[in-house]
């Protein structure tokens, strides 16, 4: 043991200069991917990233990057949210049905999904942190109850949503949408937090060892409950991104494209612990990306649908073990 | 830390601690189901709810294995959708090949669970993000073998496993064999639990480093796990793909099911408390209670909700419990 302990800071210094970190790692692999796609998508007569291409893969990454946010604050305090996919789904039939095709309802309609999705990240929060509920059976167990009310309530599409709602989902700034821009806004202002400003440093500390936290004076509860509304929150603007593009609420909207795993697999793809006090937002960017990428690959070589969740489970499978490898070879067990 | 030590100190309080509760809520379950239906007021309405409780409660019995370990085991489910629509696509209504693919299944099985188990032990791909994995793989291997429509039939011999029973049982009229596969499972299941490899696998889940330093192979032990649950999901697809036919969605949820069962049976997530009965008991339960509701005429779909809500109150009450007996 003291032979380690010793050997460690020193093992630590000499490979830092050259180690890198995985947020930077995730960024080469993104780059790899694009080159290695565009000359696998070139040698098929098409080309990748054109004005389709990159509109097409930030589209597909903007619902999920929006959820992995907020997946990536509640995972750096070494908790988790299962509950994110079925909550986008009661969320977008809330938003379309408020507004039911009326302009003048847009803004009350807005209030009241974020304000709903608030309050279940705060009931996920609570449970978690007063009743002692472990954050996967927490929040599994919220997931099931709102599928219950959805299954009973609702069969189908529901709700309408007035046009001008729609220019959220439609519009652009060249091959950019519009909705990309707010979505990394949001991730800058989110990463400013987490790096820059003490509540951020709280959260790392919490993720990092709980107990040690709390005896350093930091309320614990408070950072986890925050964490998960702003977690659901984000779920939330993820569903009313949704409902612009798909002009109604639809109750399975989040779990057809698997928005929990989905997003738990880019946090973890982005380089974040899956125990929580190391990563960040601009690592699942990344990962987010990446995902988005190889999608939007897939589709321009006409690949089977189903092969995609093969490579994808592969590749989270893959990274993960590289992070740990890195890890290993950093605290030399 | 002598043998006899540990086992004075582990038995007796185990099953008095963290058994009696699921162990009285199932109680009550039952007698309420007397009261519910006509079904259920001889024994073979019991049997008929044991019956389609066994794949779950076998499930269950996996499921702990592993997360009794510190681990989790996702892909379950998906397992056992993919073994369901292999042995269809194999047997394809040929009753020689009956045999054969079900010990294939079995060994598709073994394998799934050996390739969870060494990633999470010598990569060091947390279990969650493995089995994840594991569960994208299968789920989008299964579809494209099958090109989305599950094809060929199982035999009428492997459907006997799952449907049918030994006729002629004084009292109870008909045993069905998935009865007699689940009390075989259930007492190999104790008898391992007893057995000095099943208590190291439960101090793994309390504390690894400790199992270590004393010298117990504790990446062995970790993967064992999830060769216990990848079998688990085989013998579960035998049954269920007697009992149900052949799907697609056979194993759909599965293993969040199956996940509430075993914490519903007082199961500690991350390991190294709780007993594989308790966590039987509560697959059973949790299918009693479905069955409760479906009785009392709740509807279908709030079967979720009602999952949710139990699952949520019995890991408080649990954790509740359990701050009040530490000093």
């Amino acid at each position: 043991m003291t032979a380690t302990a010793t050997r460690q800071p020193v093992r630590r210094h000499g490979t830092r200069k050259f180690r890198l970190t995985p947020t930077m790692s995730v960024y080469i692999a993104l780059v790899v991917l694009l080159v290695a796609g565009s000359v696998l998508v070139g040698m098929r007569g098409g080309v990748l990233l054109d004005h389709g291409g990159i509109l097409n893969i930030l589209t597909r990454g903007t619902v999920l990057g929006l959820v992995a946010i907020g997946q990536t604050m509640v995972i750096l305090t070494g908790s988790l949210d299962l509950s994110v996919a079925y909550l986008i789904g009661l969320c977008s039939l809330i938003a379309a049905e408020t507004m039911a095709g009326d302009p003048g309802m847009i803004v009350p309609a807005v209030l009241l999904t974020i304000g709903f999705a608030a309050v279940v990240g705060l009931v996920n929060g609570l449970v978690i942190t007063a009743l002692k509920v472990n954050a996967f059976i927490a929040t599994l167990g919220v997931a099931l109850i709102i599928r219950g009310y959805l299954e009973n309530t609702y069969t189908g599409p529901a709700g309408s949503v007035p046009r001008g709602f729609q220019h959220l989902g439609y519009d652009r700034i060249g091959p950019i949408p519009v909705s990309t821009v707010v979505m990394l806004v949001l991730a800058v202002i989110v990463w400013w937090y987490l790096t820059r400003t003490k509540g951020g440093y709280h959260v790392y500390a919490v993720g990092g060892d709980e107990e040690v936290a709390r005896l350093s004076g930091i309320r614990t509860g408070r950072t986890i409950v925050t964490m998960h509304v702003l977690c659901s929150v984000m779920a939330g603007l993820a569903a009313l991104f949704l409902v612009s593009r798909l002009g109604s609420g639809a109750p399975y909207v989040g779990t057809d494209a698997g928005y929990d795993l989905e997003s738990i697999a880019a946090v973890v793809l982005g380089g974040t612990l899956l125990s929580g006090g190391r990563g960040g937002v601009a690592g699942t960017i990344g990962g987010v990306l990446i995902l988005a990428t190889l999608d939007t690959i897939f589709d321009d070589l006409g690949v089977t649908p189903f092969l995609k969740d093969v490579v994808r489970g592969a590749v989270l499978i893959v990274a993960v073990a590289l992070y740990a490898r890195s890890q290993l070879a950093r605290r030399a067990r | 830390m002598t043998q006899t030590e540990t086992q004075s100190q582990s038995r007796r309080p185990k099953l008095a601690s963290s058994t009696i509760p699921v162990l009285a809520v199932l109680a009550v379950l039952l007698v309420a189901l007397a009261f519910a239906g006509s079904a259920y007021q001889e024994p073979a309405g019991y049997l008929a709810l044991l019956k389609r409780a066994a794949p779950l409660m076998i499930l269950a019995i996996g499921q702990y294995f592993v997360i009794v370990s510190g681990g989790f085991d996702l892909s379950v489910g998906s397992l056992v959708t993919a073994e369901v629509v292999i042995a269809a696509r194999l047997i394809d209504g040929d009753e020689s090949a009956t045999l054969w693919v079900m010990l294939l299944m079995l060994g598709i099985g073994a394998f799934v669970g050996l390739v969870n188990g060494a990633i999470t032990t010598r990569l060091l791909v947390p279990s969650f993000i493995v089995t994840l994995g594991m569960l994208l793989v299968l789920d989008g291997a299964v579809f494209l073998w099958t090109g989305g429509a599950p094809r060929g039939a199982l035999s009428d011999s492997f459907r006997t496993v799952g449907r049918q029973g030994i006729d002629g049982v004084p009292v109870i009229g008909q045993l069905p064999w998935s009865v007699v596969v689940l009390a075989v499972i259930v007492v190999l299941a104790v008898l391992f639990m007893r057995s000095p490899t099943g208590r190291t696998l439960l101090a793994v889940g309390d504390n690894e480093t400790a199992v270590w330093l004393g010298g117990g192979r504790v990446e062995r032990l970790r993967t064992l796990a999830f060769v216990l649950s990848g079998l688990s999901a085989a013998v579960a697809a035998i049954l269920l793909g007697g009992f149900a036919g052949v799907s697609a969605q056979v194993g759909d949820g599965l293993e969040f099911r199956v996940i509430t069962a075993v914490v519903l049976g007082g199961v500690v997530l991350g390991g190294g408390r709780g007993s594989v009965v308790a966590a039987m008991a509560g697959a059973l339960t949790l299918e009693s209670l479905f069955s409760l509701l479906n009785l009392l005429g709740v509807a279908g779909g709030l079967e979720s909700t009602v999952q949710g809500v139990i699952i949520i109150a019995a890991v408080a009450y649990a954790a509740v419990n359990w701050r009040r007996k530490k000093p």
